[in-house]
């Protein structure tokens, strides 16, 4: 199975992946510091910052762009319960 | 002078509206037997629910409206100086229900109104109102926004979470007058109601930051400029007395209590470990000692060791405001941390902590939780918390207190970012 690493800055540990993981699957396993409210995309509070490797996460669905617009995310920003890892590297910390 | 105080009803029953200046009035209410608000706040002798009404050449703005039993209250003061029909525009300052009970009525009564609220607030509104989603027109606002009510217009300051997400504050520019919402507010219930004829509220004052504002220090600090930026004749709060005797002074005392509650004498370049323990028998107390020695062989980090029997919470919470990483030692006494260690644990809501670095690690008999227990609020209380708490069997050996030294040595490293980065695959998690 095609793999993917993500690396959650704030605590500094790496975790490889199978592709199509959800970031929120392994940040909670890992004791990363993004928090989680709905855990459905609705809340926004789990929006983290994508560092590096944006294009290695599978696009939003329409719902995690509606929220991250009413949130006034940046462009770097994406949900943590709806970002899938497609491959590569993505780096990410939570806000 | 003895001001006289807001009539609590005229002989017909109505109640009374107050000037606060020309064509604003406050209509809100006066609640002098609330003890307890929001269940974390004690007060004294009630508060007020402060709302206000302003008339220009061309509208009515209702700014905030009041807890839903005081509804009649309030609208009884609002009929003393607005038809309903007049009214264009409804401004609410945070959606908390104190200052929105009413607002599901005065809809139905000027169903002509614009309801105007943060651009945070849409779906809180929804949830507080129950509506469909289809049903209710509003129109959100941001920093700088305006309003006109003909000769007069109101503009918005947007000043995220204080102490709620969507806390907006209103400006009427031309007199100089800010409607705060709860920033500068305090629960404090005197019926003459300007800051220079009611009783002394200093306290309120304080107190009310250090529950409401202070775990929200940045946002302070980011929104204070705006504010300070403003002329000032008049700060309407949304509780509590209206500040018209020197309102800037309220301005700077916030500052003053947003900025270092302790002057921090360690230099700006290094950075603060402070490890709070407690121990029955000194094994934990032991375990303490060794990770401070491991933390203090890296430059550049301040450490201090501090047993929590020897002192009060409140003191505590203010070194964790200040430190950059905080480590907690307890045994595990019936399946649990101890009570002293969750009693700190349960106070640090009051204090900013997103990002601090955290750590757990404890002696224990035989089932060993409290340091699972206590990792997982200080993640719960968004600190991160990257290296793994040790815990280890009653009396510590040399091995052990070697292991206690290094998880010392690596949260220095992890607070002066010389840590580096550990890899794992996502079958090694449990
Ligand atoms: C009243 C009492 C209850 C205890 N309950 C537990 C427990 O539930 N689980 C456990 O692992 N150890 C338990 N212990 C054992 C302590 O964690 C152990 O003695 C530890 O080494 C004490 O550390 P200290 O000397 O730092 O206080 C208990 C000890 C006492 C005195
Ligand atoms: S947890 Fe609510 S949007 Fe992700
Ligand atoms: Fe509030
Ligand atoms: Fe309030």
């Amino acid at each position: 199975m095609p793999k993917a690493q993500v690396l959650f800055e704030d605590i500094g540990v790496a975790v490889t992946v199978p592709a199509g993981t959800r970031l929120i699957e392994v940040s909670e396993k890992v004791g990363a510091g993004i928090t989680y409210g709905c855990r459905e995309g609705e809340c926004g509070t789990c929006m983290m910052k994508i560092v590096k490797g944006m294009e290695n996460l599978a696009n939003p669905s329409l719902l995690e762009t509606k929220v991250l617009q009413e949130q006034m995310a940046g462009r770097q920003n994406r949900l943590a319960c709806q970002a899938q890892v497609l491959q590569g590297e993505v780096v990410v910390r939570p806000g | 002078m003895i001001a006289a105080p807001v009539r609590l009803r005229r002989p017909g029953g109505d109640f009374d509206a107050v000037p606060v200046a020309e064509d604003v009035h406050w209509i809100g209410a006066l609640d002098p037997t609330l003890r307890s608000f929001d269940i974390i706040l004690k007060t004294a002798n009630g508060t007020t629910y402060n709302s206000y009404c302003v008339r220009g050449s061309e509208g009515v703005a209702i700014i905030d409206t009041v807890k839903a039993e005081f509804a009649d209250e309030f609208f009884s003061r609002l009929e003393q100086v607005a038809r309903y029909d007049e009214i264009t525009t409804i401004v609410l300052n945070h959606l908390e229900p104190d200052h929105t009970g009413a607002l599901p009525e005065l809809l139905r009564r000027a169903p002509q109104a614009r309801l105007y609220i943060s651009h945070r607030a849409p779906l809180m509104l929804k949830g507080l109102l129950k509506y469909d989603g289809e049903s209710l027109d509003f129109t959100t606002v941001t920093q700088g926004d305006t309003v006109s009510l003909g000769d007069r217009s109101l503009r918005f300051l947007h000043t995220p979470f204080l102490h709620w997400p969507d806390t907006q504050c209103t400006y009427l520019v031309e007199d100089g007058i800010l409607f705060s919402g709860d920033i500068f507010g305090c629960h404090f219930c005197d019926p003459r109601l300007f800051n220079d004829h009611v009783g002394d509220f200093r306290f309120s004052f304080e107190y009310y930051y250090q529950h409401i504002m202070r775990p929200f220090r940045e946002h302070v600090l980011t929104a204070l400029p705006l504010v300070e930026d403003l002329e000032l004749n008049l700060i309407c709060p949304a509780h509590g007395p209206i500040h018209r005797d020197a309102p800037r002074g309220y301005v700077k005392r916030y500052r003053q209590l947003a900025e270092s509650q302790l002057a921090n004498e360690a230099s700006q370049r290094d950075k603060t470990l402070v490890i709070f323990y407690i121990s029955a028998y000194g094994n934990t107390a032991v375990m303490a000692q060794a990770v401070k020695d491991g933390a203090e062989t890296v430059d550049g980090v301040r450490v201090s060791v501090y047993d929590l029997q020897g002192g009060e919470v409140t003191p505590f919470v203010d070194l964790i405001e200040e430190a950059d990483g905080l480590a907690i030692g307890s045994p595990t006494i019936n399946g649990d941390a101890v009570k002293p260690v969750w009693d700190l644990l349960s106070c640090l809501t009051q204090v900013p902590l997103k990002g601090k670095l955290g750590a757990a690690f404890g002696s224990y008999g035989w089932s060993g939780e409290a340091v699972g227990m206590l990792e997982d609020r200080l993640r719960g209380l968004k600190l991160r918390v990257p290296c793994p708490g040790i815990k280890l069997k009653l009396i510590p050996t040399g091995e052990e207190l070697a292991d206690c030294h290094a998880f010392g040595r690596n949260l220095a490293l992890q607070l002066t970012g010389q840590a580096g980065f550990r890899v794992v695959d996502i079958a090694e998690l449990a």
